[in-house]
């Protein structure tokens, strides 16, 4: 454990009197939520506003001949159809590519499609009525004449020899292809006691936020203004997206985001089907409202995950894994997502497979490849799940080839705690992991060898328990090196403004955004210890780009830890400030005060010297009383952006235990532990929030959620009874234990924690499944491992 | 069939008459007609348990009961459920044990915990599940919540409504 490790002796700003941080304050907006007085997009509701409906592509892939609007037009409500063409003389299409992933290519988008549809669910049409429902009314009445083409389903038949390109002038169907190797791979395979090897799958599946996507765009042109409320991870990001698609200056365009109901990296994308409303909104001079109905999110949200990984490893005897080897495949729809690219999940799993381990050899292929079903992007964990579960699907396999314990063989190959900085053989940095720390940690939290003989003595018994373990690293805090250097405008840097209001209390301004993870809880208690007052006296102030300071938003685990650091800066500029005008008043040394709970006090004794109201009673009512040559600044602004790591990695370790019932296939999840380190952990009742929301996330692709695809790119289960979500009453408890290794780059030394329980949750159960199952002599390396999975593995089937 | 259909029933305890169309379901009656925005939509088809309202004291789907049928009916929400201080003691167990995230799911889980607890007023955990199985949380991973309820039911939350 690294708990103080580098730091300076002494107090830090952490360790202030009356601290907040640590602690598991309750959050500024919970009670709100609690009575259904929150305010989603969906809530909103304006003058004039009218809805959209869009009529979307019945098949995979289809050329649009003729669009009839008569029969809907004369409905009654209808305020206008428009097809792609017609849209596209206010919008301009896009391309989702960055030049920091080299050669990655895509095709120019329309927000609604002009001349062919490319998935099953693409916009065709947009009808606007009075309602919703009269919208939808009309949108069955526009007569579409398509012509089907062939779709191209598959990532085989994509990337098969003459495969028919989905965009002609792109020449074929991969998007791009990242090759790495490093090391000596072929002498490791060469030299190695026993070489381990599969092909491991996983089911596409999706985010089911359960507010869908949602979006009302008023513009008004007598002031040439667009509002836009949506939620959004990224208010800032889609105010320069709007506003680039529209031809408007982004001071043209203001982004409200109140309350999002479920993010997870679905609602940080730009969607075709809501930059059409905006131009809608445009063309038709009043507010358009767009919430998409369940069915149409599940053919318009992202997809994510669709891989399959040709992977082996190589081992000796003495439980040294030598070399990783991968070959991954992934399928992202017609369309590279914009701006964030669907080429980011693939290159993601080639950093991280094999990231725990000091294993020097690595080689590793990624195709990306276009097909006809709906896009594919980044979803919370975005690479982390297919890494892990390849990786330690991959240890689970070597152990057992040299028949060695599980636990054991992570041990040997994790790189030791001591060893930081380290640089990882894909070549990512490491600033300081606790994999060593956590892997105790974990073994004495689950009682690993009691587990050992219960299974043991079930199995006597015809009972089939088994273990999973999965360590992983995740990215969070990412630099501008995640997408900034790509040419992408998305913003790595945050900032909070602070100010002093005129009763003392304090308005902290963010730009991270709040989508239920605590984002404004933990600004709270950060600028509440680092300026000294109660937190009931700091309101903190999200989503509004004509209100927060320039700022990325929320994605890749990054509020706490840059929004976090800004608000810390923020906060001590500030105190500095009032202890000037306090000192003014006081005629005191600014040095010689502090501000604690609420008051100025002297350093050394805590003798109370003054209020915050009087001083802001003086600086705001009476500043007649100062001298002349004295202004109080009682509003400061600071920002933050990590330079020293493109990424702060943190670690941990998860294990599964569970039962297969091998005459049904069923799997009960018995019980979940996790050992996670965040660094600095400013609340310690979110983090593990955070930790079980993201394990339950990455459960139920384990075992159930698979968006199911017919060879004609039908997608066949998009609607929550037949695509299945994790529900209470199959999720196991799960336990959080917690290393502490804060990065040195930040004061507050916080890393993100808002994917880890997503990334290993998978590996963890499927090594569990092929643990309970070894007595059978099968495994499974494919997921969702669905009851039938099971018995076909059994041959029961 | 499509005509607007007068109906009168009480929403929260006051009296309410409007015109509806026969299709429009309760919860977009609720949500769009009254501006009781706290009743969420999240899957139309009866299965996320996010419209959850009462209806003459029974938790129902909103989205599966038509504004026509809550003719003469007693309609509560989570406004009224909040406002009366009913629900007071669960809703300070969610918020002590951060039982919510994004809070779209929590009025459904709410009213579906109290008429738990009104019928069993100490629960096991797996009861807690069971009851709550038909409402979807995608932030939490219900352990949160399990625990949230079994607070409240120590804290004897249960007898009400």
């Amino acid at each position: 454990m690294s708990d103080t490790a580098g730091r300076q002796p002494g107090l830090s700003v952490l360790d202030r009197p009356n601290s907040y941080i640590g602690r598991a304050v309750p959050r500024p907006n919970i009670a709100r939520l609690t009575q259904g007085r929150g305010r989603y997009a969906s809530d909103i509701s304006l003058p004039r506003m009218v809805h959209v409906a869009f009529v979307r592509s019945p098949y995979a892939h289809a050329r649009i001949v003729r669009i009839d609007k008569t029969a809907a037009s004369g409905l009654p409500g209808v305020v206008a159809i428009v097809t792609g063409a017609e849209l596209a003389a206010v919008m301009t299409p896009w391309v989702g590519v960055l030049s920091h992933l080299k050669g990655l290519k895509s095709a120019p988008q329309h927000a609604i499609a002009v001349e062919r549809a490319c998935w099953q669910g693409e916009a065709v049409a947009a009808v606007v009525a009075r309602s919703r429902a009269e919208a939808e009314d009309a949108a069955e009445l526009v007569a579409v004449d398509y012509e089907e083409l062939e779709p191209v389903v598959s990532v085989e038949a994509a990337l098969a020899p003459g495969a028919r390109a989905i965009h002609p002038e792109l020449g074929d169907n991969i998007a791009f292809e990242r090759v790495l190797d490093a090391g000596e791979v072929d002498r490791a395979f060469a030299e190695a006691d026993s070489v381990v090897e599969t092909t491991f799958a996983f089911g596409r599946h999706t985010g089911v936020t359960l507010e869908p996507r949602a979006i009302v765009a008023d513009w008004n042109p007598g002031e040439a203004r667009l509002t836009v409320y949506q939620g959004t991870q990224a208010p800032h990001m889609m105010q320069n997206i709007i506003a680039r698609h529209l031809a408007l200056e982004e001071s043209q365009v203001r982004v409200i985001c109140g309350d999002v109901g479920g993010s997870f990296g679905i609602k940080v994308h730009v969607y075709a089907d809501e930059m059409a409303t905006v131009a809608l909104a445009k063309l038709l001079k009043r507010p358009v409202k767009y919430v998409p109905d369940r069915v149409e999110s599940f053919v318009s949200d992202i997809h994510a995950r669709d891989h399959c990984v040709k992977a082996r490893a190589a081992v000796k005897r003495d439980g040294t894994i030598t070399a990783f080897e991968i070959d991954d495949e992934t399928g992202i729809g017609p369309y590279s997502m914009y701006p964030r690219t669907s080429g980011i999940e693939a290159n993601q799993v080639v950093n991280l497979v094999g990231g725990p381990y000091r294993t020097p050899n690595y080689r590793a292929r990624a195709r990306v490849v276009f097909q006809n079903k709906n896009v594919m992007c980044q979803y919370r964990g975005v690479g982390h799940p297919v890494a892990c579960s390849v990786t330690e699907g991959l240890v689970d396999m070597a152990a057992r080839a040299i028949g060695m314990d599980p636990f054991e063989i992570r041990r040997r190959n994790v790189i030791p705690d001591d060893a930081h900085p380290s640089v990882s053989a894909a070549g990512l940095k490491f600033e300081a992991l606790s994999h060593q720390a956590a892997l105790a940690k974990l073994h004495a939290m689950m009682d690993y060898d009691a587990r050992r003989r219960e299974q043991a003595a079930l199995r006597e018994k015809g009972v089939y328990r088994g273990i999973g373990l999965a360590t992983f690293i995740e990215v969070t805090n990412p630099s501008a090196a995640f997408y900034g250097v790509g040419g992408a405008r998305i913003s790595s840097q945050d900032g909070a403004a602070l100010r002093l209001d005129a009763t003392g209390a304090l308005v902290c301004q963010i730009s991270v955004t709040e989508q239920g993870q605590g984002t404004e809880a933990v600004i709270a208690q950060v600028v509440a210890t680092a300026f000294g007052v109660p937190i009931e006296r700091v309101r903190v102030i999200t989503g509004d780009t004509d209100v927060t300071p320039y700022g990325g938003g929320t994605w890749a685990s990054r509020g706490a830890g840059i929004g976090g650091e800004a608000a810390l800066q923020a906060g001590k500029a500030l105190r500095e400030n009032v202890l000037k005008v306090a000192g003014t008043i006081l005629q005191a040394q600014p040095a010689a005060l502090d501000i604690r709970d609420g008051l100025v006090v002297d350093r050394d004794t805590g003798r109370e010297r003054i209020g915050l109201e009087e001083i802001a009673r003086i600086a705001y009512f009476r500043p007649d009383t100062l001298p002349s040559d004295f202004q109080p600044e009682l509003m400061v602004v600071r920002h933050y952006v990590p330079r020293k790591y493109p990424f702060a990695f943190t670690n941990g370790v998860n294990a599964c235990w569970l039962e297969v019932d091998v005459e049904t296939g069923f799997v009960k999840l018995l019980k979940y532990w996790i050992v996670e380190d965040c660094g600095t952990i400013i609340n310690p009742q979110l983090v593990d929030e955070q930790i079980r929301g993201g394990v339950v996330q990455g459960l139920g692709p384990a075992l159930m959620e698979h968006c199911i695809y017919d060879e004609r790119g039908q997608l066949l289960n998009g609607n929550m009874a037949d695509y299945l979500v994790p529900m209470a009453a199959e999720m196991p408890d799960i336990e959080v234990g917690h290393v502490v290794s804060p990065t040195l780059e930040s004061e507050l030394g916080a890393k993100g924690a808002g994917e880890a329980g997503t990334a290993g949750a998978a590996a963890a159960v499927a090594n569990a499944v092929n643990d309970a199952l070894s007595p059978f002599g099968v495994a499974i390396s494919a997921i969702p491992i669905t009851p039938e999975i099971v018995l076909r593995a059994l041959g029961r089937l | 069939m499509t005509k607007p259909i007068a109906i009168s029933l009480a929403v929260n305890g006051e009296p309410v008459e409007a015109l509806v169309r026969p299709r429009q379901h309760l919860a977009d009656f609720l949500r769009d007609t009254l501006g009781l925005t706290g009743t969420h939509i999240g899957c139309e088809h009866g299965v996320c348990g996010a419209c959850s309202v009462r209806l003459d004291g029974d938790v129902v789907r909103g989205c599966l009961v038509l504004a026509v049928q809550a003719d003469g009916a007693q309609v509560e929400t989570i406004e009224g459920a909040s406002d009366s201080g009913e629900l007071a003691s669960l809703q300070h167990a969610f918020a002590a044990r951060n039982a919510l995230q994004c809070g779209y799911c929590t009025p459904g889980m709410l009213l579906n915990a109290a008429e738990l607890l009104a019928r069993n007023p100490s629960p096991s955990r797996d009861d807690i599940r069971q009851h709550l199985s038909g409402n979807y949380c995608r932030c939490t991973g219900y352990q949160a919540i399990v625990d949230a309820v079994e607070a409240a039911a120590r804290a004897g939350a249960g007898g009400a409504p």
